[in-house]
């Protein structure tokens, strides 16, 4: 079955350092009445849920069927959970849709990391042999990846500072950034990172409603189509890959078909300075191509929901005629290990 | 908005974990201070070693003993170590490719200071005192001028395999239950049960998440309910669960309060097991500082009307 997709609307939090007088289905509740009121939908018309999350970030076991509460679960719905970033539940989203499964779909993400420690935590989700063991934190894989581009002369401190800053600076129009207009680029975290370099630590959530054909026609003046979405992993061993390249996110491009034409907007998922650089080259991007006019990453990074809104943010270009045909990107685990592209276009104007 | 209830909230666990047959003799190897490789179908040298040839997904399962002498790939500076880590001294972390292998290990490099590391430098395994068959067996690398160590060419084979490794984790957070279940706890401090009412569907939730499950808005109208309530179903558990100090056999039951259009579960005492009943009617008790019920005793009322508490199973 071929059908077109489509992201019809998007929502997001402001994005904060710390949201604790929240539960996570508080923090998330407001999202999703604000994405179904941009549609007219009520959850019993969704014909599909799908979540993005993970517990080892508010230490809360099952959080994700507690969040459940605040689609409205009662009578039994059709849903699904992934932990791993929502921009990979909205894959299993479209699946379901291309199948002709579902007409409509939530798809909604979230992230609370401010209840524990982000850099820690993160080491969890790392090979439990031969370096879990060794507690190398998120900033420490991330600048072993920065310096070993700095080495083959892809990029260089005052580089990624520029990175940094242009990010912020495209924040100032975006009122959910967590970060945005100048910010210190500060001392080093880990060697050659510095705080500067790195997204926030936050908490944050996101929705996206995906509707197929007329369905989505009906439900918003443009939608934003999905021409194509691919995403693709790469080896696990960290010295088995070469950190200056990302040719699992060029593969992932090139099955969605990102090379086809240009591009006039790309959301990238870098939650460092440096692995713009690496995005930037694997997608082949150049000058013309409008990079995270929302601050991308390094404004604001809820994790298990930066993805997704990298999808929101340029569907919502498209939606309000900023873009006609954007890129969207998102990534998961250390070094930019997997990687999903969606290409998505409005109708001709 | 009142203040919300916060606490530390450890999750500990020793993650146990089998090893496969490169892995163990890998992790062997260290123990007895060998470091080998696997060797791929295209004939490089994976270290550490891998199970599976990651470009063709093939088993491979032919080991080759490399140098405990290495080159450093790329590194990095962590002059704030953190809890864990291999060295609580400021180090680099590195990857090294070791001599003989074509891939690079992550691990730390004891070194006075960033100027003191580079590229291209030459290191060696600085091996643990205590060795036990796991990465930390190699304690870090440390500085080293000379050429390749030459190997004995060990083929992997041991007499006493380390066949399993126990990673301990541990992460802290600061618990923070949100307003809801703030206002409920609170409220359990003063021996009294919270519930929220649903603006919509006007059901009363206890204890209340913040949302209606049903109709997926925020719940916010404070409602007491009990203290006294209806048993709507049980189970009798016969099975004592560690460190319990309840006899057996008890009484589990979910518990509708009046009031409340959501049964929560408790223990029921004061009555022997086989008396408890659909319909019963029972009251919290509260011992010591306890901050919530240990368990609910039957109050002496006829029991309650099936219709009256049907909806509620
Ligand atoms: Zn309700």
């Amino acid at each position: 079955m071929n059908r077109e997709i489509a992201v019809v609307a998007f929502a997001q939090t402001d994005h904060r350092r710390t949201s604790e007088e929240l539960s996570e289905v508080e923090l998330l509740m407001p999202v999703l009445h604000d994405v179904l009121a941009r549609t007219g939908l009520r959850t019993a018309d969704l014909d599909f849920v799908c979540s993005g999350s993970s517990d080892y970030l508010a230490g809360r076991a099952f959080s994700f069927t507690l969040a459940l509460d605040g689609v409205g679960a009662w009578p039994p719905i059709s849903e699904s959970h992934v932990e791993m970033d929502g921009a990979w539940a909205l894959y299993e989203a479209w699946t379901k849709l291309r199948t002709g499964d579902a007409d409509t779909a939530l798809v909604y993400a979230y992230g609370k990391s401010s209840p524990g420690s982000l850099r820690d935590v993160l080491t969890r989700q790392l090979d439990p042999y031969y370096v879990a063991p060794l507690w190398p934190d998120s900033v420490a894989l991330a600048a072993l990846q920065a310096q070993a581009l700095i080495d083959a002369g892809d990029t260089d401190e005052p580089a990624l500072a520029a990175v940094a800053a242009r990010n912020r600076e495209n924040a100032t129009a975006n009122p959910h950034a967590q970060l945005r207009g100048p910010v210190p680029h500060g001392d080093h975290v880990v060697r050659p990172l510095r705080r500067g370099d790195c997204a926030p630590v936050g908490d944050g959530a996101a929705a996206v409603i995906l509707a197929a054909g007329e369905r989505a026609r009906a439900l918003t003046e443009r939608p934003a189509w999905i021409r194509g979405i691919d995403h693709r992993v790469e080896a696990h061993g960290l010295g088995v890959r070469d950190l200056t390249d990302s040719p699992s996110t060029r593969l992932a491009a090139e099955h969605a078909g990102a090379f086809e034409r240009p591009v006039d907007t790309a959301e990238l998922h870098a939650p460092f300075t440096s692995q713009e650089i690496v995005l930037r080259k694997a997608l082949r991007l150049g000058d013309g191509v409008r990079v995270n006019p929302s601050g991308g990453a390094l404004a604001a990074h809820p994790v298990m929901a930066a993805g997704l809104i990298r999808i929101g943010e340029a569907a919502a270009r498209i939606h309000r005629g900023a873009s006609d045909r954007a890129l969207a990107h998102a990534t998961s685990g250390p070094c930019l290990q997997q990687n999903l592209v969606a290409v998505l276009e409005g109708d001709p104007r | 908005m009142p203040d919300v209830l916060k606490a530390p909230l450890v999750v500990e666990f020793p993650f146990t974990r089998s090893l496969g047959p490169v892995q163990s003799a890998f992790l062997t190897g260290l123990r007895e201070r060998v470091v080998l490789g696997v060797r791929t179908t295209d004939g490089r040298t994976l270290v550490p070693p891998a199970e599976y040839d990651p470009v063709t997904a093939e088993e491979i399962r032919d080991l080759v003993e490399v140098a405990p002498t290495g080159t450093v790939t790329t590194w990095a500076w962590n002059h704030a170590p953190r809890r864990g880590q291999p060295l609580d001294t400021p180090f680099a972390w590195v990857l090294v490719r070791l001599d003989g292998a074509d891939t690079a290990l992550l691990h730390a490099l004891d070194a006075p200071g960033p100027d003191a590391v580079r590229t291209g430098m030459r290191v060696r395994v600085r091996w643990a005192a205590e060795r036990s068959g796991a990465i930390t067996d190699i304690a870090c690398f440390e500085p080293y001028d000379g050429g390749p160590a030459q190997p004995d060419g060990h083929c992997g084979d041991f007499a006493d395999p380390v066949t399993g490794i126990v990673a301990p984790a541990r992460l802290d957070y600061t618990y923070t239950p949100g307003r809801a279940q703030t206002a409920h706890l609170d409220a359990l401090a003063e021996r009294r049960i919270v519930g929220e009412r649903c603006p919509s569907c006007r059901k009363v939730y206890v204890p209340p998440r913040g949302a209606c499950p049903t109709c997926g808005v925020a719940t916010s109208e404070r409602v007491e309910v009990g203290p006294r309530g209806t048993v709507t179903t049980f189970c009798i558990v016969n099975i004592k669960a560690r460190g319990l100090d309840i006899e057996v056999p008890y009484v589990y039951a979910h518990i509708a309060l009046d009031g409340a259009d959501l049964a929560l579960h408790g223990r029921i005492g004061g009555i022997p097991y086989d008396r408890v009943r659909m319909g019963l009617r029972v009251e919290p008790v509260w011992t010591g500082g306890a901050r919530h019920p240990d368990h609910y005793r039957p109050t002496g009322e006829p029991d309650a009307d099936y219709d009256t508490y049907r909806e509620l199973l």
